[in-house]
């Protein structure tokens, strides 16, 4: 498990925005090879790249389109190298199709989304509304991505950083799903020496079939049975991901009544709400997720034993919310507070729906309906949750 | 001590750097701190304003603020704009040189800062935004002078290095100008 | 005994699948040849489309990547940015190239990608089963132009060595057919001279192939050749159309 959210400054740190902090730790984890489309709010990664690539013998190139970019990052992981491309939600979008033949073919690379107000052309401001796209697969096929949601400009370059190791060890593609403002932001950042573990050589990668057989790397298979297998096979992985891969953070979570899970940039501001909540008695708690594939349902599910209740906090209509109920599995209500289209909760905001329900909490409300409360003075998405 | 400042001018007022120096100041003095800009087009159109949370004791929430303890208004606009999101018991900081009007809020600090003819009088018109901060920080003690003044080589680029003289020497003007009076807020 | 035909060694022993009097297993053994003569058979990566030469990995005898519809040159391009001293081609169709992938084709000639591009125009959409195609003769009969192109509403076809000799970045580029021995041996050399060009570090390499499909056109075999000799060699003029500086001339 990871630990806290932005940590303490000391003068050996730097002052760097997210963006600027992942492209530096990407490096730092590897990364020599790098293929981008400008978007906003993600341009800080492909300008730090362009600029500091090359002084390490790497290689920045700005591709014709989100899509040639996937597709130079898929021949790059072919060829074996370390490779990452970034991009904001309507930029990924484009690059599902991309990600689907990269994930097939198990190629590990690192893919940032910056997310930004959806659905469309949408805006530039902060958002969490691509959570189903990043976690549920994205484009098509049975695949998955590994996904983490980094919380802090030091969590991010933390992940970052690592994310090289992990995708080629699981033969992966791994997605670092920040937002508009994570990567705007400057907070201190520390660049830890990087730790490597063993990782067996990449003998599938097409560099040349010097004194062997020729290496294929494709995902074309019309023979349904060995479709299947790859399927399966890609199956059993994600499995042993969803095993080894969970992390988690929790803030005042032990004594908790009332539990208020949120991710990245929500979950400090939920964290925020926690300690409102407490100074005003009531006990509070914070689950953050900080992988998203694999969700932690299981931990979440131990939660649910010690807690009323849930209120899940998105900067969506509710998307995250949907594994919180997986994960819950009708044991405790879960409830939703959102607010989309780049607009950010306050610490406020989520007090007043957390002591809404509280007053609400009573039996009656528990029939398994949601419903949307039009109440005065919560501008957001509020939803009640019931045991379903 | 949680210090929220929103900080906004017209682009090329130096409100972006005002920030950055108050966050570099922070983290040298070890305290919890943010800094994010306004992005996107707005960028485009001659306004610039940034957002500086500071946080001597616990973890910076949301770097995105929406109720800010001081707001530092460095021309007309942004005052129109940010004024009534100041908490109540918060500062507020005018450039007394290009606000042309007086602040609607009464419950509020308010610090009149003449920076343009300061500046001018220093021989250059671009450290207004010296001027400003030196009061801004001597009214809230929210990081220590010396940090900012140490601060001014990192986060200056080295061809503007031979201005740091003159950058403390606007900083001091306008600490000049203001007494300590930490927030009013709990 | 002096063995005078076989099977290069950058081919594999794999039956294809082409259509019978399809030209593509000349061009694959074209490729396979040169690729041998220029003995860069184990530094070689190849990168094929989705149409007709989908399955060409399963037939040349070096590593070789399968990519998504149109994106070979940007799959090429990862490749090539990655081991810029490996020989790296893409394979790809006229649908493939000229119409899903024009924004890489253009863009990897533009940046003078040192990759070379085998590009096979049939004038038709084979794999799918007879379709127009962006370089589908104006009048030409197909599944989807069933009283034969109409200009008026589908538009005229793309001449993609011309317009791609345009751009400062393409170095080689050259349009060839198989419709005789002598069009296969210059083929052959063309194809032969793009590679040296990308070996030489010169540049961007194209070769059209004008290459026939009886199974769509519903022609035997002998005909589709002539009616690329009479019709889409009309439209379509073979030659080459770029060539770098102190490169012979006479493909």
């Amino acid at each position: 498990m990871a630990g806290g959210l932005a940590n303490k400054a000391s003068t050996d740190k730097v002052l760097m925005k997210g963006n600027e902090a992942i492209a530096e730790a990407a490096i730092r984890g590897g990364c020599r090879f790098f293929f981008g489309y400008p978007i906003t709010p993600q341009n800080e990664i492909p300008e730090y790249m362009s600029r500091r690539l090359p002084e390490v013998g790497g290689v920045y190139l700005q591709a014709e389109s989100e899509v040639a970019a996937i597709n130079m990052v898929y021949g790059a992981a072919a060829a074996g190298a370390r490779v990452m491309t970034s991009s904001s939600s309507p930029g990924i979008s484009l690059k599902q199709e991309g990600l689907s033949y990269i994930a097939a073919c198990e190629l590990p690379c690192v893919v940032v989304n910056m997310m930004r107000g959806g659905p469309g052309l949408g805006g530039i401001q902060p958002s969490q509304s691509d959570y189903f796209q990043a976690t549920k697969g994205g484009g098509h096929g049975d695949y998955h991505l590994i996904v983490f949601g980094p919380a802090s400009v030091q969590e991010a370059a933390d992940i970052t950083c690592e994310a090289f190791s992990i995708a080629d060890y699981y033969r992966n593609p791994v997605m670092i799903l920040g937002d508009g403002a994570l990567g705007q932001m400057m907070e201190p950042v520390e660049f830890r020496p990087v730790e490597e573990p063993e990782l067996p050589p990449k003998t599938w990668a097409t560099t040349g079939a010097r004194g062997r057989r020729p290496n294929i790397i494709t995902s074309l298979e019309l023979e349904p049975a060995l479709l299947e297998e790859l399927n399966r096979r890609l199956a059993a992985k994600y499995e042993k991901i969803k095993r080894e891969l969970v992390r988690f953070d929790t803030y005042k979570l032990e004594d908790a009544h009332w539990a208020i899970v949120a991710y990245g940039m929500m979950a400090r501001v939920a964290r925020a709400a926690v300690d409102k909540a407490r100074a005003r008695g009531i006990r509070a708690g914070l689950f953050r997720p900080i992988s998203l594939f694999p969700f932690p349902y299981d931990s979440l599910a131990r939660v649910a034993e010690q807690v009323r209740a849930f209120l899940t906090v998105e900067m969506s209509m509710g998307q995250m919310v949907e594994d919180v109920k997986l994960a819950v599995l009708g044991k405790r209500p879960v409830h939703f507070y959102g607010r989309t289209g780049g607009v950010v909760p306050t610490a406020q905001e989520i007090l007043q729906a957390l002591e809404r329900i509280i007053q609400n909490e009573a039996p009656q409300n528990a029939n398994g309906a949601w419903q949307k409360e039009g109440d005065a003075g919560a501008e957001g998405f509020w939803a009640t949750g019931g045991f379903n | 001590m949680l210090e929220e400042v929103i900080i906004a001018g017209f682009g090329g007022q130096g409100v972006m750097v005002m920030g950055y120096l108050l966050a570099y100041a922070a983290m040298r003095e070890g305290k919890n701190v943010s800094w994010i800009p306004s992005y996107g087009p707005e960028m485009r159109g001659g306004t610039a304003n940034c957002s500086v949370v500071i946080s001597r004791d616990s973890e910076v929430a949301s770097p995105i603020v929406s109720e800010p303890t001081t707001l530092i208004a460095m021309n007309r606009p942004s005052l129109d704009k940010f004024e009534r999101m100041l908490v109540p018991g918060g500062l507020l900081v005018v450039n007394a040189s290009l606000v042309d009007r007086e602040p609607e809020r009464r419950d509020i600090d308010i610090l009149k800062v003449p920076a343009n003819d300061i500046a001018n009088e220093l021989g250059n018109m671009r450290v207004a935004n010296m001027v400003v901060l030196g009061a801004f920080v001597a009214r809230r003690g929210c990081v220590e002078p010396a940090s900012v003044i140490g601060s001014l080589e990192k986060v200056l680029p080295p061809h503007h290095h031979d201005l740091i003289p003159l950058n403390e020497e606007a900083f001091a003007r306008g600490a000049g100008l203001a007494s300590l009076r930490p927030s009013m807020q709990p | 005994m002096q063995k005078v035909f076989g099977r290069p060694e950058a081919l594999t022993e794999a039956p294809t699948h082409y259509c019978p009097g399809c030209t593509h297993g000349i061009v694959h053994r074209i490729l396979a040849e040169v690729i041998d003569e220029l003995g860069v058979r184990e530094r070689t990566v190849g990168v094929v489309p989705v149409g007709c030469a989908v399955f060409a990995y399963y037939y040349f005898n070096c590593d070789m990547i399968e990519a998504s519809h149109g994106r070979a040159p940007a799959v090429a391009t990862g490749v090539k940015r990655v081991l810029p001293g490996n020989v790296v081609f893409s394979y790809q169709g006229d649908g493939d190239l000229a119409s899903i992938g024009t924004a890489e084709i253009v863009h990897a000639a533009a940046r003078g990608e040192n990759i070379t591009v085998i590009f096979i125009n049939n004038a038709i959409y084979g794999m799918t089963g007879g379709q127009m195609a962006p370089t589908t003769l104006p009048g030409q009969k197909t599944t989807t132009s069933p009283s034969g192109r109409d200009t008026a509403r589908a538009g005229y076809p793309i001449r993609v060595c011309e317009m791609l000799s345009t751009l400062d970045g393409a170095s080689y580029i050259a349009r060839v057919s198989c419709t005789s021995p002598a069009n296969v041996a210059r083929a052959k050399r063309a194809v032969k001279r793009a590679f040296e060009v990308q070996l030489s570090g010169s540049g961007f390499s194209l070769v059209e192939f004008l290459s026939s499909c009886p199974t769509n056109w519903g022609m035997t075999p002998i005909d589709a050749l002539r009616w690329i000799d009479e019709k889409m060699s009309a439209y379509y003029p073979l030659g080459e159309y770029k060539v770098p500086e102190g490169a012979r001339q006479g493909a």
